[in-house]
């Protein structure tokens, strides 16, 4: 047996905006000891019956493969396309990053800011909240920096993620 | 929340509006359901009103949730309809709990239908309120909770495709008691679009041929068939006797599948597995292309997965694409219908160039029956008259002479040894006549699958082979089966423990018998008459055979204690990460086995 290397996989379901959906989703991930790194979903078609969920998961080729069949089992699934597998996507999140402090920190968490076009949507004299997307490597290394300069909260929204190109979801 | 249940189309015009209690029953009526399992209670009482004032469907009062439960999975089981269950709310529908996971594992086609408190109820720990729906999701194929009247008809066409078709399984659906109050439409089931026609594809040819390409290139294949088979028809039953008269190859086959391909042919080894049969288990590990046909790999199938079956070619033919390389990683996967790919594997193995390893076949045969030589369920019955019995003898005694009155047979179990002897000794013919409890091993399936069976097929012979702590479990169904005047035979096979966790106490854990020992049994006898039936006895090899005549004789219901040696071991056992090459057998093959490596032994 050859051994198989873990990586990480962006998965992106379509499925029925009915109640429970997203528990037996999530609770095939827990059942199974599968592992999610993050969740996205809301509603996307114009009458609001279709919603996506974006999941990253970690785990062998093959494991990512069983939570890929097994999440085509659900009943209300009607669409899973593991994104990492199936070419070129863009993945992106956004974060709210708090950062309380004063003086040089203040300054200098205003000046990474701005490197990183990330918006103050809230500003007070003694704390910025700013608005981040991109990637979750940038969005990651925005907060480390900001930890020695006051960073005091992180709320993140987790991937979205979509294929690159004309290609859809569904004529994969 | 939009959309609870497949797409429907709702024509003003002819929608018929009646009590919800009445559109779920027409439904079931259009379903083609005949027979319920079940047992009233507050949240449920409309429904069994409208049962009540109709004549379609029979209702059978169980004595217990669980025991509805795996009556209709026998039910089920042997006639291949999805089996019908109603319990009432909260603990009605927490006790279907372990029956609804046993036909998860099994994946027998059930519909559970749930009382639940009123929608506004929901959520307030009302009177019996369970969340249900949550409770049930990990242990069924789908649920519903039935929140608005238009979704009820839906719902229920919906979930009888659900639980029959691709892999089956069990479907819940909630009904809160204002649902089945109220009015709803009714909507036929032609107006239903269930979601189930979103997954199925056409089989992959290509993939077929390459896989009968690799059968014929075999010197030494062997077929693994599973429960599937039989879910998938008597036809894919047939279909795989066909395939193996134009093959030849040896058959093996899991627990579940027993009965698909007839135990008595010469082609057959028996099952395979922890306690499979010596040859099944060595051709398993010796083959060079392995067929798995509807089966899963189970642990106690594959055993210590890096020695199994380790230098075969593997195809496995499923339905469930999940379960492809699930286990074990195979050479090639075929989705599908295992009856309609074994049909195609037929027309490409005609239509490939002959077979050309007959010699090499030949010479497989010939390795096989040696190994069967050995004759590994063979055991040592004292002869005397007085003689103790030992279990496998009262199993093979009730095969035998079971198997002399001709009658349609269907057998079920409990769990544990006996199972496993039943398993071993009784040869099915035909399919659908094996009712056990697999993937679960659920204790108390067999009395309540015996009902369940008999109520099918009332002028078949239907016996519970069980043991003395599994049957007293569901004891209470002899409530049921004397109630209906059930004409089934429970043979208790007591050797007063808890058969399986001792032998394996006696292996594993020192001999240390910790709370294995059925203590304080009730006289079966008296138990049996106690609730209308015939109680039998027998305790000496003398009256084996008397006794066993004389249940099977009787046309009511009987419940025979046969008291049998206490310390027998259901042998051969591959112990727990051994390999399918190191079995321990039984005393009476261990003299002659020599490929039972100290190693093997010493895994135990």
């Amino acid at each position: 047996m050859q051994v198989e290397v873990s990586g990480s996989a962006v998965i992106s379901l379509l499925v029925d905006n009915e109640s429970g959906a997203l528990a037996r989703i999530v609770e095939l991930f827990s059942g199974r000891g599968y592992n999610i790194q993050s969740l996205t979903v809301a509603p996307v078609d114009e009458h609001s019956q279709t919603s996506r969920v974006n999941i990253v998961t970690t785990g062998t080729q093959s494991s990512i493969w069983q939570v890929k069949t097994q999440l085509e089992r659900l009943v209300p699934v009607s669409r899973v396309v593991n994104l990492t597998a199936e070419g070129p996507y863009v993945a992106r999140e956004m974060a709210l990053v708090k950062v309380v402090s004063s003086g040089e920190p203040r300054t200098e968490a205003l000046r990474i800011a701005q490197a990183f076009r990330a918006r103050a949507v809230d500003t007070t004299a003694s704390s910025f909240v700013f608005e981040l997307t991109g990637s979750t490597d940038k969005l990651d290394s925005f907060i480390e920096l900001m930890r020695p300069l006051g960073l005091v909260e992180v709320s993140r929204t987790g991937v979205a993620s979509i294929c690159r190109g004309p290609q859809t979801i569904q004529n994969f | 929340m939009t959309r609870t249940t497949g797409s429907t189309t709702l024509d003003a015009q002819t929608t018929t509006t009646l009590p919800g209690a009445e559109v779920l029953l027409r439904a079931l009526v259009e379903q083609g359901v005949e027979v319920i399992f079940g047992y009233p209670g507050g949240a449920v009482l409309p429904i069994y009103d409208a049962l009540f004032k109709q004549n379609h469907i029979r209702h059978i009062l169980v004595r217990h949730e669980q025991a509805a439960v795996h009556a209709a999975e026998a039910y089920a089981r042997s006639t291949g309809k999805v089996g019908v269950v109603l319990v009432t709310s909260g603990p009605g529908a927490t006790n279907a709990v372990t029956g609804l996971l046993d036909a998860m594992m099994d994946s027998i086609p059930l519909v559970c239908l749930s009382g639940q408190v009123p929608t506004p109820l929901i959520g307030n720990d009302a009177f019996q309120e369970a969340d249900t729906t949550g409770i049930t999701r990990p242990v069924t194929k789908y649920n519903y909770l039935v929140r608005r009247p238009e979704d009820l008809a839906p719902a229920v066409h919906e979930a009888f495709a659900i639980a029959r078709s691709g892999r089956p399984g069990p479907v819940l659906i909630d009904l809160p008691k204002n649902i089945t109050v109220g009015d709803a439409p009714y909507v036929e089931a032609h107006a239903v679009t269930p979601r189930t026609t979103r997954m199925g594809s056409q089989p992959d040819r290509a993939a077929i041929a390459r896989a009968v390409a690799a059968m014929k290139a075999g010197k030494r294949p062997l077929f693994y068939t599973g429960g599937g088979v039989i879910n998938s028809g008597p036809q894919a039953s047939a279909a795989l006797r066909r395939l193996v008269d134009l093959t030849g190859f040896p058959v093996t086959s899991t627990l579940m599948g027993l009965g698909a391909f007839p135990g008595t042919d010469q082609r057959f080894l028996g099952m395979l597995g922890m306690h499979g049969t010596y040859e099944a288990n060595l051709a398993t590990y010796d083959c060079d292309v392995l067929i798995a046909l509807g089966s899963r790999f189970d642990d106690r199938v594959t055993g210590r997965l890096d020695a199994f079956s380790p230098s075969s070619f593997k195809i496995h033919v499923d339905i469930d694409p999940s379960q492809i390389n699930k286990i074990v990683h195979v050479d090639e996967g075929i989705v599908g219908d295992v009856g309609q790919i074994i049909d195609l594997m037929i027309e490409e193995w005609e239509k490939q160039p002959a077979y050309a390893h007959k010699s090499d076949l030949a010479a497989w045969w010939a390795q096989i029956e040696s190994w069967r030589a050995l004759d590994c369920l063979r055991f040592g019955q004292n002869k005397a008259p007085d003689a103790v019995i030992k279990p496998q003898q009262a199993i093979q005694r009730i095969y035998e002479l079971a198997r002399q009155t001709g009658r349609d047979t269907y057998v079920s179990t409990e769990v544990g040894q006996h199972q496993m002897w039943a398993a071993q000794f009784f040869r099915f013919d035909a399919p659908n006549h094996w009712l056990t409890s697999g993937g679960l091993g659920t204790m108390g399936y067999g009395l309540p699958a015996a009902v369940g069976a008999q109520i099918a097929h009332p002028d078949a012979l239907v016996m519970d082979i069980a043991g003395e702590a599994s049957t007293l479990m569901n004891i209470q169904e002899l409530g049921t089966i004397a109630q209906y005047r059930l004409p089934v035979k429970i043979f208790i096979i007591n050797n007063h423990y808890m058969g399986m966790v001792r032998q394996w106490q006696e292996l594993l854990h020192g001999s240390r018998y910790s709370e294995s020992y059925s203590d304080a049994l009730p006289d079966f006898v008296k138990l049996a008459e106690s609730f209308h039936a015939t109680g039998l006895r027998a305790t000496r090899l003398d009256e084996l055979d008397a006794t066993i005549q004389k249940a099977l004789e009787h046309n009511g219901p009987v419940l025979v204690d046969i008291c049998v040696a206490e310390g027998e071991n259901c042998f051969p056992m591959i112990p727990s990460g051994a390999a399918h090459n190191q079995m321990i057998l039984g005393p009476e093959q261990e003299a002659g086995s020599a490929t039972i490596s100290k190693e093997g032994q010493m895994l135990v």
